[in-house]
């Protein structure tokens, strides 16, 4: 990040008297600690930069000074941080103490986000397989081509439409639960714990307990049941729509009580006395709940159901345990196809370019989506 | 919890029947595959064939599952090559997690109470933008980052080692915290830092002494949401570590795709991984449903 953006931090008092109480000290900080908290700063970028450019140097072959693998660098970017921070501490008083807060959480998150999608953008336009010994081939937009021309990428983006809006049925027993849960019922501690549950255990571990245990299809329980209701060849992963809702089974599995506890929430801190109101009325509880409930309910929803849909989005341990995207792709999602692609292939370029068109597409989905969601809910009140 | 009586009310004696038949199927499906779980890891091979649920009653408890883990009774005391590789992946599982939630709710909290308290501006940006710039990082899917961290892992020298993990985990639940963390910063009056600043308290002095042990609650839910989270995580985990670093799920996962299904001992296996969030959300499930339903509820 360019030191000269993070110098204009500027205290903008939210409060008058924590304000004047900043800009007294910001006032008081002499010239000499300006100059001082600039030095160090120059000094850490200066230092940073030779560290990071000899690097490039010695691994492009070019020198012969250098470090065997690039940690020193990082080592060098949390220095340089530091620096930073003791900086705008010297130059700024109180307000470089307050910058202090943000600092590190925005070093952080730039040095491992942004700059990895960056750097996977470099990825993504290269031929790279990592089990090749030919090493990273700038191929342009060969990858982009690829992809376009791939039916098992449009599959798996198929699928995850498919998963996205099965968050809607989810959100509806969830609902469900919610409201048997806010009912006037004993034990409802033992209830809720149990609820919760499913959400605690790892995806993988559910892959086994359910996927592979459960549904297995010689003895496994549910096998069994299935058998018992007239099924008689209870196969949950063979054929293509069975197993996408077997999948989307195991995965609700998981993700209801996460659902569940939000808009148990919700109705917790909804006003006593309207439901009370409409009872006195002679309301039927069908009518108050549709009438009352619901519409208050909804600025909760909509926060559970898109928190929901972005993590759908993710989808793939449960994917890439219990059926490898089979059978034929019918259950892929598109991060265990990449992971696949990744696993089997050391495709590293075409992956990352599959990932990163991905980011795209989703960024795009998600902007629509709140944009849509805030405009209909502002048309609602 | 206080007892609340509108919505449902399950004084009348058929909806009360019907209240109290749907929670119980419902708890049934969310804990049978648990009580499967656990059961098997008793079972011998004839028990699941045949479908035996209950121990004792249908079938008898052996600790064959167990014994192939190297946990039974009778193989505790001796040297076990399984169990030694388990308590290494439990070991790694409970560094990465801890250590990541750790360092997650140092930094997370530290960023939420100063864009909760202060203004700030760096460049364009704003304290909302600042804001929505880290919950953004929520919708990146872990595929974006898993290529280029393998390929900037491998330059590093961080490929297949703990803080390598605990620095991606660390990013992966940073969000969480500074959504819980700004949430419960909110809700402190700033009363009682201006007092404290009036008395010639420092921002950090007021905001270590005054603000974090009122917060605590909220760091507590905060922490035991990462940990949880980074525990689960096995995408990462599959594709950054091999021999020394890998976790609980990577192993139970590559159980299951080598050798066939192997009953008992996968049983025992998944049994051992599912038992410490048992522990976890039976005894902290207050605070796992508050760090869940931070700022959701306005």
């Amino acid at each position: 990040m360019d030191p000269t953006v993070q110098n204009s931090i500027a205290p903008l008092p939210r409060h008058a008297l924590v304000g004047s109480a900043t800009e007294a000290v910001t006032a008081g900080v002499s010239p000499q600690r300006v100059e001082d908290g600039k030095r160090i700063i120059i000094l850490a970028t200066i230092g940073f930069a030779i560290v990071a450019l000899m690097q490039v140097l010695f691994d492009a072959g070019l020198s012969p000074w250098g470090f065997e693998n690039w940690r020193p660098v990082l080592y060098a970017y949390v220095l340089w941080g530091i620096a930073l921070g003791a900086g705008q501490v010297r130059m700024r008083g109180a307000a470089g103490h307050k910058a202090l807060f943000v600092l590190p959480a925005v070093l952080f998150t730039v040095a491992l986000v942004i700059f990895p999608t960056f750097f996977g953008l470099y990825i993504a336009f290269s031929d790279w397989n990592l089990s090749s010994f030919e090493g990273r081939r700038f191929s342009g937009l060969k990858n982009l081509y690829d992809l376009f021309a791939d039916p098992y990428y449009w599959n798996a983006m198929k699928n995850m439409v498919f998963y996205a809006l099965m968050v809607l049925p989810q959100y509806a027993i969830a609902f469900g639960l919610a409201l048997l849960l806010n009912a006037d019922i004993r034990a409802r501690k033992f209830f809720r714990v149990a609820f919760l549950l499913p959400f605690m255990l790892s995806p993988v571990a559910v892959s086994w307990m359910i996927g592979k245990s459960l549904m297995e299809y010689r003895f496994g329980p549910v096998s069994n049941l299935a058998r018992q209701l007239g099924w008689d060849n209870p196969t949950f992963f063979t054929s293509p729509w069975i197993a996408k809702f077997s999948i989307v089974v195991m995965d609700a599995w998981v993700w209801i009580p996460f659902i569940m506890i939000m808009l148990l929430a919700g109705l917790q801190a909804l006003p006593k006395e309207l439901s009370e109101a409409a009872k006195v009325d002679g309301a039927s509880k069908w009518q108050s709940f549709w009438q009352i409930t619901f519409p208050l309910m909804l600025p909760v929803s909509v926060t559970a159901i898109v928190l929901r849909i972005i993590f759908q989005l993710k989808l793939a341990d449960i994917v890439i345990n219990v059926t490898s995207g089979g059978p034929g792709g019918a259950t892929d999602t598109i991060s265990s196809f990449i992971f696949r692609e990744y696993r089997d292939r050391s495709n590293v370029g075409y992956g990352t370019m599959l990932a990163e068109f991905y980011l795209v597409i989703i960024i795009i989905f998600i902007t629509l989506l709140l944009n849509f969601v805030s405009r209909w809910m502002r048309r609602m009140h | 919890m206080a007892i609340r009586t509108h919505g449902l009310s399950a004084r009348h004696y058929p909806s009360r029947i019907v209240i109290y038949g749907l929670l119980i199927a419902w708890a049934f499906i969310c804990l049978f595959p648990i009580y499967w779980t656990f059961t098997t890891s008793f079972k011998v091979a004839v028990d699941v064939t045949q479908g035996h649920f209950i121990p004792w009653v249908d079938f008898t408890p052996d600790w064959k599952g167990w014994r192939s883990v190297g946990l039974s009774p009778d193989t505790i005391g001796q040297i076990s090559t399984a169990r030694d590789e388990f308590f290494k992946r439990f070991e790694n599982s409970i560094i990465a997690s801890v250590c990541a939630a750790a360092l997650a709710v140092v930094i997370g909290s530290c960023a939420a109470y100063g864009l909760s308290r202060f203004n700030y501006k760096f460049g364009p940006m704003k304290n909302n933008d600042i804001s929505f710039f880290f919950l953004s990082q929520l919708i990146l899917p872990p595929v974006v980052l898993a290529m280029p961290f393998l390929v900037l892992y491998k330059e590093l020298a961080l490929l297949d080692t703990r803080i390598g993990l605990i620095l991606i985990y660390t990013l992966t639940v940073l969000p969480i915290v500074i959504w819980i963390m700004r949430d419960q910063f909110d809700t402190i009056p700033q009363e009682l830092e201006q007092a404290a600043l009036v008395d010639g308290c420092s921002v950090w002095g007021a905001f270590l002494r005054i603000v974090l042990p009122i917060a605590l609650p909220g760091m507590v839910a905060a922490f035991i949401l990462s940990v949880i989270l980074c525990w689960n995580e096995y995408f990462f985990a599959a594709l950054l570590t091999s021999t020394n670093a890998k976790t609980l799920p990577v192993m139970v996962a590559s159980q299951t795709g080598s050798q066939g299904i192997n009953w008992w001992s996968m049983a025992a296996l998944s049994a051992a991984a599912i038992a410490p969030l048992i522990v976890i959300g039976v005894f902290l499930e207050r605070y796992i449903v508050k760090g869940l339903t931070a700022g959701s509820v306005k």
